[in-house]
């Protein structure tokens, strides 16, 4: 009787067993997928330029500097680096400024507009962005904002307002009201619960979706093209030498993009679901 | 202060930026777009789709994102599903499947290139495996279709991470009771999967597929880094207009064609995945 009624389930068991090793190897199978070509990357950006350009390749690092350094000190790099650095902070500065106040707007209050409101920040996003660069470089000659930080920065504002708007709007809304109201019976102002209750609970959020800005400007390439020619970033001065630039230089470039958004995805990984669940609606 | 008056006045700053920066950009670019020295006209349209290039950079940008999306959807689903159901090592997968989302296009080529240059990885493979003799040339002007694949590969690599993020972030909104009951029912893994996941992650589903589709026609500096000029897309015309044509426009027009492109495939998909208001979790 019992050997009967065993069976199946012990064959339901091997076939969950079987289920789960094809899950995992699935998984780490996708890994290697992802990692792989980021590892060839480096492996070429920490070999001499010899053993870049040279062939048969082998698949460890030589670990000589050789590339790195010619990188460095190629003429322009340092400067765009630091352009790079400079309008992803004033990028990361005014989105959060603009957006953050917006999204606790959308989740706190009910008003005549919100809906609209909201409806325009998401239609943003069905148009190609970095298109508006065009119009804009003749707008920006005319206010003397051509070829400068901040002009581009305004720009990569476009793009990465609407994620900062709806963004912190779902971050406002995981905090209960509850939590502010008990601060205005206790005396506080609005302003100083909000300073004080609200804004310490939200505050990794927002610099998590801080980090999402500057990733966002980090990572543009088109309109850094169109707007800068002394003032390139990292990625217009790597687009604009790409047909005359050796490998060695090129890897070594991609390197010096991919490493700090491996950092910027590590410190955000807590917040990239959860801002995206809401900010889907 | 006015109780009234408060959410307009937070909503204002992102409200005045993006009037400045996203809808008089916009007019300007379809005003450039359909006059030349301030006289309506339609020549350039005319100009654009006269080029000799124009019918290959249409067809070449929307065959990729016909091949693109459809296989990133599959992996971003598989990816999703994958990380919901593993027990062990969920938030190390799920940060690994999530690095491409910190990497810019540019980068992404570049990472592609270290493989598929004539002098790089898969050539030494190969080689090494004696499947040929020498290495094959896979990014020259004569091998179209290599390119093509080199592309295809970057950027499933590269923009499947996007669509997984918001996929995950949608399957959590799924509420687990309704999988245990179809499993008490005897419903098998692939079942549950088509229909209860499936149908309730309709919503995430439109919002993954618009957001890549557009994505997909912005595709830019992967080609650049990966075809140079020899696979013209979209974005990348758009570009040759305005900086080594200098006209921009023509570059005006050109923006406008991907903006009319963008829209009307958001509005199908739209309608095509509408979500009944009664549907919705």
């Amino acid at each position: 009787m019992s050997a009967v009624a065993e069976a199946p389930v012990a064959a339901t068991a091997d076939a969950r067993k079987a289920g789960d090793w094809l899950l995992v190897a699935t998984a780490i199978l996708l890994c290697v997928w992802v990692l792989l070509p980021i590892y060839l990357l480096i492996v070429n950006a920490l070999s001499s330029p010899q053993d870049v350009t040279g062939f048969p390749k082998r698949f460890f690092p030589s670990f000589d500097l050789g590339s790195l350094s010619f990188f460095i000190n190629f003429a322009g790099v340092a400067r765009a680096l630091w352009n790079s650095v400079l309008v992803a902070t004033l990028t990361m500065i005014l989105s959060i400024g603009f957006g953050a106040p917006a999204g606790y707007a959308l989740s706190r209050f009910d008003f005549a507009g919100k809906g609209t409101f909201r409806f325009l920040v998401l239609m943003t996003r069905a148009f190609p962005l970095p298109l508006l660069a065009l119009p804009l470089a003749v707008m920006f000659i005319r206010t003397g904002l051509d070829d400068t930080a901040i002009g581009l920065a305004l720009v990569h504002t476009t793009l990465a307002l609407p994620f900062a708007v709806l963004i912190t709007f779902s971050l406002f809304s995981g905090i209960p009201v509850e939590l502010e109201e008990a601060a205005w019976t206790l005396g506080c102002t609005r302003w100083q619960a909000f300073r004080k209750v609200i804004l310490p609970l939200a505050l990794p959020g927002i610099a998590a979706s801080a980090v999402f800005a500057f990733t966002i400007s980090w990572n543009e390439v088109f309109a850094a093209a169109v707007l800068t020619i002394e003032n390139r970033t990292l990625t217009a001065f790597l687009l604009q030498s790409l047909g005359e630039s050796p490998l060695y230089l090129k890897f070594a470039g991609g390197a010096a993009l991919v490493v700090p958004a491996l950092i910027f995805i590590f410190a955000v990984r807590k917040y990239l679901f959860a801002m995206w669940g809401i900010a889907n609606r | 202060m006015n109780g009234k008056a408060l959410p307009y006045l937070l909503l204002m700053p992102a409200t005045l930026f993006l009037c400045v920066f996203f809808l008089y950009p916009f007019v300007l670019v379809a005003f450039e777009a359909v006059t030349r020295d301030g006289a309506f006209t339609l020549d350039n349209f005319r100009a654009m789709a006269g080029s000799w290039k124009f019918p290959a950079t249409v067809r070449n940008t929307l065959l990729l994102a016909a091949i693109v999306v459809p296989i990133q959807l599959a992996m971003a689903l598989l990816m999703a599903s994958i990380v919901s159901r593993l027990e062990a090592g969920r938030s190390a997968a799920l940060y690994i499947f999530a690095i491409p989302l910190g990497i810019s296009d540019l980068a992404a080529g570049l990472i592609w290139l270290a493989i598929f240059d004539q002098s790089g990885f898969l050539n030494t493979l190969l080689s090494s495996l004696g499947i040929v003799d020498r290495p094959v040339m896979f990014l020259g002007y004569q091998s179209k279709l290599t390119i093509f694949i080199a592309v295809v590969l970057a950027e499933i690599w590269r923009a499947t991470a996007i669509m997984m993020v918001i996929l995950v972030a949608g399957m959590g909104l799924i509420p687990r009771e309704y999988h245990e009951a179809a499993e008490v029912f005897g419903a098998g893994p692939w079942k549950r999967f088509v229909r209860i996941t499936l149908p309730l992650l309709r919503p995430s589903l439109q919002t993954a597929i618009i957001l890549r589709v557009i994505l997909a026609f912005e595709v830019f500096a992967v080609v650049a880094a990966l075809g140079g000029t020899n696979l013209p897309v979209l974005m990348g015309e758009t570009y040759n207009w305005q900086f080594t044509l200098q006209d921009r426009n023509v570059a005006a027009a050109s923006a406008l064609l991907i903006l009319a492109i963008s829209i009307g495939f958001t509005l199908f998909f739209l309608r095509v995945l509408r979500v009944p208001k009664e549907a919705r979790i």
